[in-house]
């Protein structure tokens, strides 16, 4: 009933969200689906720190639940399903690959609000969210060009789409900017979650003279690896200090918990609509683990400050002169490039030695 | 191409150790198909004996505790799959793949308090003065006790078999187990004993992952090396000494694989992924073409349950 | 002392009575895990085995699930009961779901009532050519079919991955490593035939096969010569039947209909081929097909069953906080008591005396 209601309701107001969960003074419901366990302290995890955020932000004016584990496709389009008849006013769809599943949902559900993260289909009752993780690349790759003593710094990667390649790129280019003799040794392990394997690769690394270690890929076994081994490494989506008090530089956390809260408000408030947000260093959705004493002073403040920069929109990693890997023009002087051409980068720079696998 | 700085005993430092676990949980389900038992829950024996271990090391601060942790957890967790197709009769394939689905549940179960935790180091076995040498006191010298047990086991195993009264008896369950229970032997207890030997060694590999190749916790880190000791026993005809084979060339070319990459050579990871897999289809049809002998070392009983009816 | 004493015949009563035992037996145990995790005990049973096969919504979701695990299972139970351990159905799964899927995505923009029709042979031809191979090294090279459709497994999931990066990837996909959406597209979507059960064309299909597979075991010639091998492969042999022929036709059947349902999940359900578009049915299958006794009839059951349960523990999760990992135990812990009770079917308990 509160289903034609509600629909009802926003046909007359004109959009097809329900602002009404406060009026009745019932908590506003908040789902999340994780394509991981929470345990895998990595992607998952961080989301379900941002759920909890929420919980902490609002107390019992808001209910929370979660799925863990949901494969992608038709698991994941039953489960959101699940949620939207529960009862649930907002989900988080926290996996590129729920993208087509929310969007089916979202059309079954119109007053329901849906946020999908790292996807680009938007609809009505659907927006997008994602990080500019590029950001924490570019700062993350400066430290590990201006530590690295053998100059090789070693990348394991998950798989060559977009997002990981962005990564790259961004880290070689700031390496490089302070550091011209540094070589990127990139690893595809082609998983993004095996511990053994990445663990593997991490020695493989270390083996050929690595001595920095940067990763795209979700387990903390690369960087328990750096710390026996006694080279540095980077904290991926969580601090992992834990695993590697001696061998992490700093880490780049997913701060989800901001973002959450706000588009949580939107719907208590009755504000909610469909948005494509794209959130970096300025807006806090990438933020850094605490850096480690190991960082000369010269070095922790050039990270500071391009930390400043990026906070304050002075800086864009991707700002031209930048050829690709091929020798050909990417982007000419000063030029910047666009989010579209962000999102759909598929080459490597010029100065990454290695084909990009296809 | 420069292949030079390949360092080759690196390499093997670095395969040996992605191989062991995969060693242990064979070599220990090897002995538990001889006895004429196909247990298919190696991948949930592991992840609960990844899991004990690494509460027991936590929690005595010790990794030899972990170590025992993992086997005994392996051990007790086969125990369900040895009543149910012993006891119970139920059937081998069925109770593997539902072992293996328990013990992935049950291991995230039991390891969500110890998400972030660093267990404690596995020290590793430096010999004075051998260590040292260049070369052999890497490749020999200078492991993890828990590879020279892995390597001890083997030899222990084809003692037993091949060489004792006792092997000879669990052979005999394998091979035919009306005669072996004619000539009064209890063939459940035996396969029973065995599968908990089978569960030890899977827990232990599991074990060695948590503690020692990946010192953390974290669900479903086994990530699939059950179903390679799996294979890995098929690949070695039963014969313990080529289970080593095995369980080395299959981390070999992992290893290989990576070091390729990070050697900057480009490859197609996806084909080579594939390659350990086909080169184990391949040496299985070698091994299996000459009938006679295949024959001799699969257990002929294989997957069969027995009830003594009289 | 108790000891086990084997009934003259199987007990018609415990045949149907066991699974009952088994269920409750879950329930209580399951009941009590729930609550050691402070979990209300009585209302995760409701979700897990009633909720599912009441509410309109579970229902018109169980045969999603189901589906693809019957049809597999049905395949592999017939090689199961002449003794050919086909453990690499998630293989056929995969490749059958290629093979399928690079037809229609060859044929994209093309209308036409043949193309799912073409889709699905080329499916069923896929999975049955990927299974001939442990069949043709079984019969010409005595190799292990388990071991060698488990590798095949390993091996369709790499080729999978290499496939929807490069040639089967969305031209349109921003290079994300997944392919076009085939269940947006009307020419290669499955159509939906009784969707308050969740049953498509492809449910329908699997129906029919199922029925067929009933049909070949009570009364064809082949599926009495499929179950002689599987009794005594001796007795087979004298009797004229040819080992070779029942190992291809096995793995073949069963090939086949894994692949049918790769690409009934692809153009159904999942819609595109992406890297996790396996998600174990191939695996779960085999459980299936001993829970169901390797009988159609109950394969049927304990496909409809297990769905369920995977249905009501994403409900149990999220409506009670019930982690995951507590419905994997669950589940693992529902098929040892259905395996374990089975015992009752053949054999009885019998008290002993202690002996003088």
């Amino acid at each position: 009933m509160k289903f034609t209601k509600t629909l009802a309701a926003a046909a007359a107001m004109g959009f097809a969200l329900t602002g009404g969960a406060m009026a009745d003074d019932h908590p506003v419901k908040a789902g999340f689906i994780y394509v991981g366990p929470i345990g895998d302290l990595g992607w998952t995890w961080t989301h379900d720190q941002g759920r909890l955020a929420v919980e902490a932000e609002f107390g019992d004016k808001v209910e929370t639940s979660y799925v863990e584990s949901v494969p992608e496709g038709a698991d994941a389009e039953r489960v959101m399903s699940q949620m939207a008849r529960s009862g649930v006013d907002i989900i988080f769809t926290t996996s590129f690959g729920y993208m087509d599943p929310t969007i089916n949902v979202a059309a079954d559900f119109p007053d329901v609000a849906f946020e999908h993260a790292t996807g680009y289909k938007r609809a009505d009752n659907v927006s997008t969210y994602s990080a500019r993780f590029y950001e924490g690349r570019y700062v993350i790759g400066e430290i590990a060009g201006a530590m690295t003593e053998t100059n090789k710094i070693g990348y394991i990667a998950s798989f060559p789409i977009p997002e990981v390649v962005r990564g790259i790129n961004a880290a070689y280019l700031a390496a490089k900017s302070v550091n011209p003799d540094v070589e990127f040794k990139v690893v595809w392990v082609y998983t993004w979650f095996d511990p053994g394997k990445e663990a593997d690769a991490a020695n493989a690394l270390i083996e050929q003279g690595v001595d920095v270690i940067m990763q795209h890929t979700d387990s903390p076994a690369a960087m328990t690896i750096a710390e026996e081994k006694g080279v540095y490494a980077f904290g991926q989506a969580s601090d992992m200090s834990n695993f590697g008090p001696n061998a992490q530089l700093t880490g780049i956390i997913d701060v989800w918990g901001p973002y959450y809260i706000e588009r949580v408000q939107a719907v208590m408030d009755g504000t909610w609509e469909s948005t494509d947000t794209w959130d970096g260093v300025q807006e806090g959705m990438v933020g850094f683990a605490p850096f480690s004493d190991k960082l000369p002073d010269d070095v922790r403040a050039r990270a500071e400050a391009t930390i400043a920069a990026l906070a304050a929109g002075e800086l864009h990693p991707f700002t031209g002169p930048i050829n690709k890997q091929d020798g050909s023009v990417w982007l000419a002087d000063g030029e910047v490039a666009d989010d579209g051409a962000l999102a759909g980068l598929n080459f490597y720079i010029e100065g990454i030695d290695g084909e990009l696998p296809n | 191409m420069d292949f030079s700085s390949l360092n080759p005993v690196a390499m093997i430092v670095l395969l040996i150790g992605a191989a062991t676990p995969i060693l242990l949980a064979a070599i220990g389900e090897l002995v538990v198909e001889k006895s004429g038992v196909l247990n298919l829950g190696v991948e949930g024996m592991m992840i609960i004996g990844a899991v004990t271990g690494f509460i027991a090391a936590t929690t005595f601060d010790s990794p030899m505790m972990g170590l025992l942790g993992g086997a005994v957890g392996g051990a007790l967790v086969s125990m369900t799959f040895g009543f149910l197709t012993q006891y119970l009769l139920s059937n081998q394939v069925a109770t593997g793949l539902a072992l293996t689905l328990f013990g992935l549940g049950l291991a995230a179960l039991m390891g969500s308090a110890y998400n972030g935790i660093r267990p404690p180091r596995m020290p590793r076995l430096e010999v004075e003065g051998l260590s040292d040498l260049p070369i052999v006191g890497k490749l020999l010298f200078s492991h993890d006790p828990v590879i020279y047990l892995s390597l001890a086991l083997v030899l222990a195993v084809w003692w037993f078999l091949n060489r004792s009264r006792a092997g000879l008896v669990l052979r005999a369950c394998g091979e035919n187990h009306e005669a072996a229970h004619s000539l009064g032997y209890n063939v459940q207890l035996i396969r029973f004993g065995a599968i908990m030997f089978g569960g030890a060694c899977a827990g232990l590999g599991g074990a060695y992952v948590s503690l020692v190749r990946v010192p953390q916790w974290t669900e479903g880190m086994t990530a699939g090396v059950g179903w390679i000791a799996l294979a890995i026993v098929v690949f070695a005809s039963w014969k313990p000494w080529r289970v080593i084979l095995g369980a080395y060339m299959f981390g070999g070319i992992t290893i290989l694989q990576l070091s390729l990459q990070a050697l900057g050579i480009s490859i197609s990871g996806a084909y080579l992924s594939m390659t350990p897999y086909i080169v184990t289809i391949v040496v299985l049809v070698i091994m299996s073409a000459d009938r006679k002998r295949a024959s001799l070392n699969a257990p002929a009983c294989l997957g069969r349950s027995f009830h003594a009816s009289h | 002392m108790f000891r086990l004493e084997q009934r003259p015949q199987p007990s018609k009563t415990m045949l149907y009575l066991t699974p009952v035992i088994a269920v409750l037996a879950t329930m209580i145990v399951g009941a009590a895990l729930f609550a050691l995790l402070g979990i209300d005990p009585g209302s995760a049973i409701y979700l897990l085995f009633i909720d599912p096969f009441v509410d309109s919504y579970n229902l018109s979701q169980l045969f999603v699930k189901a589906s693809p695990l019957i049809l597999i299972a049905m395949g592999l139970s017939l090689g199961f009961r002449a003794g050919v351990w086909n453990i690499g159905a998630e293989g056929q799964f995969i490749v059958g779901a290629i093979a399928g899927g690079a037809v229609g995505l060859a044929l994209w923009g093309t209308e036409g009532w043949w193309i799912l029709p073409l889709m699905a042979i080329a499916a069923a031809l896929g999975g049955g050519l990927w299974a001939m191979i442990p069949a043709v090294l079984k019969i010409k090279f005595n190799a292990n079919e388990i071991l060698v459709s488990l590798m095949l497994v390993y091996v369709a999931e790499n080729f999978l991955a290499q496939m929807v990066q490069g040639v089967l990837r969305a031209p349109d996909g921003m290079g994300f490593p997944e392919s076009r959406n085939l269940g947006r597209n009307d020419a290669t979507s499955l159509p939906d035939v009784f969707p308050a059960l969740g049953i498509d064309a492809g449910g329908v299909v699997m129906l029919v096969l199922l029925a067929l597979a009933f049909f070949l075991l009570q009364k064809h010639a082949l599926g009495f010569q499929i179950k002689l091998t599987g009794e005594s492969s001796r007795a087979a042999r004298f009797s004229g039947v040819k080992p070779g022929i029942i190992i291809a036709v096995c793995l073949g059947i069963s090939g086949a209909a894994a692949g049918l349902a790769g690409l009934f999940e692809l153009t159904g359900a999942a819609g595109k081929l992406t890297i996790d578009f396996p998600v174990g049915y191939g695996f779960t299958a085999i459980i299936v097909a001993f829970l169901g006794r390797l009988n159609p009839v109950g394969i049927l059951l304990a496909g409809v069953v297990l769905a369920g349960t995977y249905i009501g523990g994403e409900n149990a999760q999220f409506q009670l906080q019930l982690p995951a990992a507590a419905v994997t135990v669950f589940q693992g812990m529902m098929l040892f008591f259905l395996l374990g009770f089975e015992i009752l079917i053949n054999y009885r308990i019998k008290r002993l005396r202690r002996a003088v």
